[in-house]
């Protein structure tokens, strides 16, 4: 094995691939070979980085100098400065100023904690940082029960939105009798600003098989399919070669470390409807059906794909699965507060210093999630409001940023945690607009099966479109409310049950703006 | 004993089987639950919301879908459930072409008695709706979405009832509607035109397509001779609209709400669904003494025909060639008719008055045309005809019996009980025996084979023949059922269990078809089939053979007997093969011999 003086890594990523990133590690390749580096400087192929900048990053290890947006053009200089002179050309620096102020916090990551580091289209450098050993534990030396117990005990809730707790999820699967159990992967990522489950797909899918395959074990599932967002290209095509290495290497496929049990991963790709996340509608569409959602009960886990008992668990959810089981419950208890233990990844976007994504511990401070970890707001210009949850989410003023992020705190602001999407807004965002553009976004992806929603959605839109048109009026105003009110509690699935929070937090919030735009 | 469950409805202690629902449970209670979407005849869709109910320690829930648990303490009206289901029903009634003085559902619409029953308001909230085009080109059933509400019930009827696969919705959320496979419309789809969707449609949004215009249009032209027929199912489907006991058998009323909008000749399908069994019995003593090809199968019902011609034209050779009732009728009426009565048959306007939109369709198949004429011209549904009923303000309930004008309107019992599942096997059964063994069937009432059960089995001891196995099947999922083992054991072995099978395209038979009043469930199904088998009870002659006009007709017309090369000019037809997805005839399935 050669030793090399530096490592270069290059994030690929859907925007890398778009901004040429092949034709930039060739030139980069040809360039250090004319100097006779090659076998100085090793270059990697990675995930995301950990930070966005434009078009195609890089980190250079050991310094640990990031660059942005660069191009096939600047390898020349690179090589000379940086590679040969050991002078970081600083105009392709990553946002400099905030060199050393950013958090990136490595050490507390479960989920990213490879991410940005290995090649995560080679299997051997997830087993080179540890991988796979808690899946030969599980194999080895516990029983399904012990590993549900474990999960159990280290109070890890579902990260897709709801929060339920995973191993009494499991537990309720594993005791059934059926020919066959499966185990879905909710990787139908479709929450406006949400991005996470791609970035963890991409940058380290074998920890999403690892997870799975400790999943189905738990419950006694011999097939698992991940149901995948079809705008995920790299995604699919990096799990596609990690799930044939590990076929190849017997973590995965029939008789997984020698044992009885065997799996069996496919993958399906989704065809773009938000509905689609919603575990049951994710079912019917597995099932070569309309993506609408079917009445529970029966849940999933007594009846799910082709009517056989199914756990339908989050990417990020999964993902921790591993770390649960190689390191304890307890170890997992370190992280966030009791009723909400573990991290939580977030993509932070808008106006933000370092938009992309962060894991943190589970009741961070949402302002310590934006000042400390996205470097505060974009120069010159200040904060008004967060939409926190996605579309689905709430619209939170300057005064509750001190809220903790987690299930329990968020409760208390009619606030849920959702999929862990942060819109940060500037002082200039019109928050009616926002309404607006929320409403709209509801109207389109409803998928038309339960009137409170197909029309509601509908009728949301027609009242917000007036009200941003300054034709409005109050009563329209108590009309949003009362409609999405009436809708959340009659309508048939998350998605029509959902407006009243951005309706509702943007009035309670914001009203003054609203105000101001009605026809006076 | 089933696992029981207690709770409590409004304050009130039920106890009922665990898995019941709570729209189900509160039905049995004296406080029914607001429901629009929701029909007891079919798996919750539960599309509408309305039926929300609260629970105790729980959210709301929806009570077409949730069932009942133990201890479940459960409150049907509050304050909120007022206010959430008449925004809700407002929000529906922004997005429906709200025309009820007009439409064909007018006092039969779920939505509308809603609306007014939960005191809503149409100006709440405006109206939304984008028009959209009307699909009427179909011969049988117009579709409006402009009423649609999107229940779903039409679409649960055609797939998971019918099976027939013609509905379905499309697009998504606002825009999401239900259409026909590509959006192509009625007409161009694999629907047979059962009508089924047409029944349970709570807004008039799927309809029969309305020729009554036509009808007037022959009837108040002095040059034309207007002859009606009306199905079997008809004469018990009347009672109930006009205030009297639902089932009741009414065909002297009948007649006289006929002549009185202003028929020239009433004559009766009930006559020609005695002749139907000569040939379809003769028919099947045929084919037994020939060795096949059998089983034989039923062709009485079209939309049961489209079907088989649709998705079984494998088993055309096994349905039997004979025309139906109305078909027989249509062509006899411009053949054997206009030679007695002496009327040039191009002056004749033949009219049936079916329980079926389906008959429409088979109305203009250009085969049936034996009379050298289209051999029934205009096709009404039991609906159009109330319509026209009331149009006349004829006072149905007290108007004096008439009989049918004489030629082709005696009728057997054998004949009536056409109109309901199993009852053209039972008819059969009665003169088959005759032909096979030259003695009277005994006892005529074959209960075997009555009854609302989807697929019902009788093997039958038949002299000469040993035991003989028949099978009925109402509903074209049902149909479904025994022709997917039909076809396996032909497949397999070459040969059936079954000798002779009845299709009925609609559960309970004509009595439920797709033509009778809207609304009309298995229940009432059930109650008009009783009224046909009460009327077999009470009439002097209950077997086809021993019709007299019937064998006038052999004597004088076709002389040479059933199934003679007259009577397979005039009486049979043949078959099909049809596109699974627009219904087009592709080629023909079976010859005309």
């Amino acid at each position: 094995m050669n030793y090399y003086r530096s490592h270069v890594l290059i994030g690929i990523s859907d925007t890398a691939l778009q901004a040429g990133v092949k034709d930039f590690e060739n030139a980069l390749r040809n360039e250090l070979a004319k100097n006779n580096l090659q076998d100085e400087i090793n270059i990697l192929e990675t995930g995301p980085l950990g930070f966005f900048g434009k078009g195609i990053c890089m980190t250079v290890y050991p310094e640990n100098v990031q660059y942005s947006d660069v191009k096939a053009e600047d390898v020349a200089e690179l090589v000379q400065n940086h590679f040969l002179k050991g002078r970081p050309v600083k105009r392709l620096l990553f946002e400099e100023s905030l060199k050393g102020q950013v958090n990136f916090n490595y050490a507390n990551r479960i989920v990213l904690k490879n991410s940005g580091i290995i090649d995560p289209e080679n299997i051997e450098e997830y087993i080179g940082a540890g991988g796979y050993e808690a899946l030969e534990k599980a194999l080895l030396e516990m029983t399904p029960n012990d590993v549900i117990d474990v999960v159990k005990a280290s109070g890890l809730r579902g990260r897709g939105g709801a929060g339920f707790p995973t191993g009494l999820k499991w537990s309720f699967t594993a005791p059934l009798e059926a020919e066959q159990k499966y185990i879905v992967i909710n990787a139908d990522e479709g929450e406006p600003g949400t991005f996470k489950d791609r970035l963890i797909m991409e940058g380290d899918p074998h920890i999403l098989l690892e997870g799975l395959t400790l999943a189905a074990y738990a419950v006694g599932a011999s097939k698992a399919i991940i149901y995948i967002r079809g705008e995920y290209k790299l995604c699919i095509e990096r799990l596609r070669k990690a799930i044939l290495q590990a076929n190849e290497y017997g973590v995965l496929g029939e008789k997984i470390f020698g044992t009885d049990f065997s799996l069996e991963v496919d993958i399906k790709v989704g065809a773009g409807a938000y509905v689609c996340g919603e575990e049951t509608a994710l079912i019917e569409s597995l099932e070569g059906n309309r993506g609408n959602p079917r009445w529970k009960p029966p849940f999933p886990g007594v009846e799910g794909v082709w009517k056989m008992p199914t756990v339908v668990n989050n990417v990020e959810t999964t993902a921790n699965v591993p770390f649960i089981i190689k390191n304890g419950a307890e170890a997992f208890l370190q992280h966030g507060p009791a009723k909400s233990s573990g991290t939580k990844v977030y993509t932070l976007m808008g106006d933000i210093a370092r938009p992309g994504l962060c894991e943190v511990d589970m009741g961070t401070s949402l302002r310590s999630i934006i000042n400390e970890y996205g470097g505060g707001m974009k120069k010159g210009i200040k904060f008004k409001a967060a939409l926190v949850g996605g579309a689905a989410g709430v619209f939170l003023p300057d005064r509750l940023l001190d809220v903790n992020m987690d299930f329990e705190s968020l409760k208390e602001y009619a606030a849920v945690l959702g999929s862990g999407a942060i819109l940060v807004m500037n002082e200039n965002t019109d928050i009616v607009d926002m309404l607006w553009s929320v409403l709209r976004f509801f109207r389109h992806e409803s998928c038309g099966k339960c009137s409170p929603c197909k029309l509601g959605t509908a009728y949301l839109y027609d009242l917000i479109t007036k009200i941003k048109k300054g034709e409005g009026t109050k009563a329209d105003l108590d009309q949003l409310v009362s409609i999405a009110d009436m809708m959340q509690k009659t309508s048939f699935c998350a998605l029509g049950q959902s407006p009243i929070m951005p309706i509702k937090s943007a009035l309670d919030n914001f009203r003054y703006e609203f105000e101001a735009r009605l026809n006076k | 004993m089933a696992n029981m469950v207690k709770a409590w409805i409004d304050g009130v202690q039920i106890e009922v089987e665990a898995g019941t629902t709570i729209i189900d449970a509160a039905s049995k209670t004296c406080h029914a639950i607001p429901k629009l979407c929701y029909h007891p005849d079919l798996p919750a869709t539960a599309n509408c919301g309305v039926c929300v109910v609260e629970i105790e320690n729980s959210p709301m829930k929806r009570a077409c879908c949730t069932p009942v648990t133990d201890g479940m303490k459960i409150t049907t009206n509050s304050l909120n459930l007022r206010k959430y289901r008449k925004t809700l029903v407002e929000l529906v009634l922004s997005n429906h072409e709200v025309v009820c003085p007009t439409c064909e559902a007018n006092n039969k619409c779920n939505l509308q008695s809603l609306a007014n029953n939960l005191h809503c308001d149409m100006h709440n909230i405006p109206n939304m709706q984008t028009k959209r085009a009307v699909d009427d080109a179909s011969p049988s059933i117009v579709r409006d979405m402009n009423k649609c509400i999107a229940c779903g019930r039409c679409v649960t009827v055609c797939n998971d009832v019918q099976q027939v696969y013609a509905l379905t919705f499309s697009g998504r959320g606002f825009k999401s509607i239900v259409t026909t496979p590509f959006d192509k419309g009625m007409n161009d789809s694999p629907c047979v035109n059962c009508g089924q969707c047409t029944v349970y449609c709570p807004t008039g949004a799927l309809r029969e397509k309305n020729d009554i215009d036509r009808v007037w249009d022959a009837l108040l032209d002095p040059t034309k001779h207007v002859v009606v027929q009306e199905a079997p199912s008809i004469r018990v489907a009347l009672a109930e609209e006009f205030g009297m006991e639902p089932g009741l058998a009414t065909p002297g009323k009948m007649y006289a709400a006929l002549k009185a909008i202003g028929f020239d000749s009433v004559m009766d399908t009930n006559f020609s669904a005695d002749l139907t069994i000569m040939e379809e019995g003769t028919e099947l003593v045929n084919r037994v003494g020939a060795g096949g090809p059998l089983p034989l199968i039923t062709s009485c019902s079209p939309g049961w025909v489209k079907f088989m011609e649709t998705y079984y034209p494998h088993l055309a050779a096994n349905v039997s060639t004979a025309k139906s009732p109305m078909s027989m009728f249509g062509t006899l009426a411009k053949t054997y008719y206009a030679e007695t009565k002496n009327i040039d048959p191009a002056t004749i306007v033949s009219v049936a008055i079916m329980p079926c939109t389906a008959k429409k369709f088979e109305a203009q198949r250009p085969e049936l045309s034996d009379s050298g004429y289209q051999d029934t011209d205009l096709v009404l549904t039991t609906r159009e005809f109330i319509r026209m009923i009331k149009e006349c303000c004829v006072d149905f309930k007290n108007v004096p019996d008439i009989q049918a004008d004489p030629g082709m309107s005696f009728y057997t019992g054998a004949g009536t009980i056409f109109g309901a599942t199993g009852g053209v096997m039972e008819a059969a059964l009665r003169s088959a025996w005759f032909l096979i063994t030259k003695t009277e069937l005994e006892n005529v009432e074959i209960t075997a084979v009555r009854g609302m059960e989807g697929v019902k089995e009788v093997t039958i001891e038949i002299p000469g023949l040993g035991p003989v196995k028949f099978a009925v099947a109402h509903g074209l999922g049902n149909a479904r059922k025994i022709m997917d083992k039909v076809s396996q054991q032909l497949a397999d072995t070459g040969k059936c269990e079954y000798t002779f099978i009845e299709i009925m395209a609609c559960n309970g038979g004509c009595v439920g078809g797709g033509g009778q009043p809207f609304g009309s469930d298995i229940a009432r199904r059930a109650r008009r089939g009783l009224g046909l088998y009460e009327e077999d009870r009470n009439l002097p002659k209950r077997r086809s053979h021993e019709n007299p006009e019937v064998t006038k007709l052999y004597a004088e017309y076709i002389t040479e007997g059933p199934c003679s090369p007259k009577s397979h000019k005039l009486l049979h037809t043949n078959y099909f093969e049809r596109s699974v997805y627009s219904g087009a005839a592709v080629k023909e399935a079976t010859h005309k011999h």
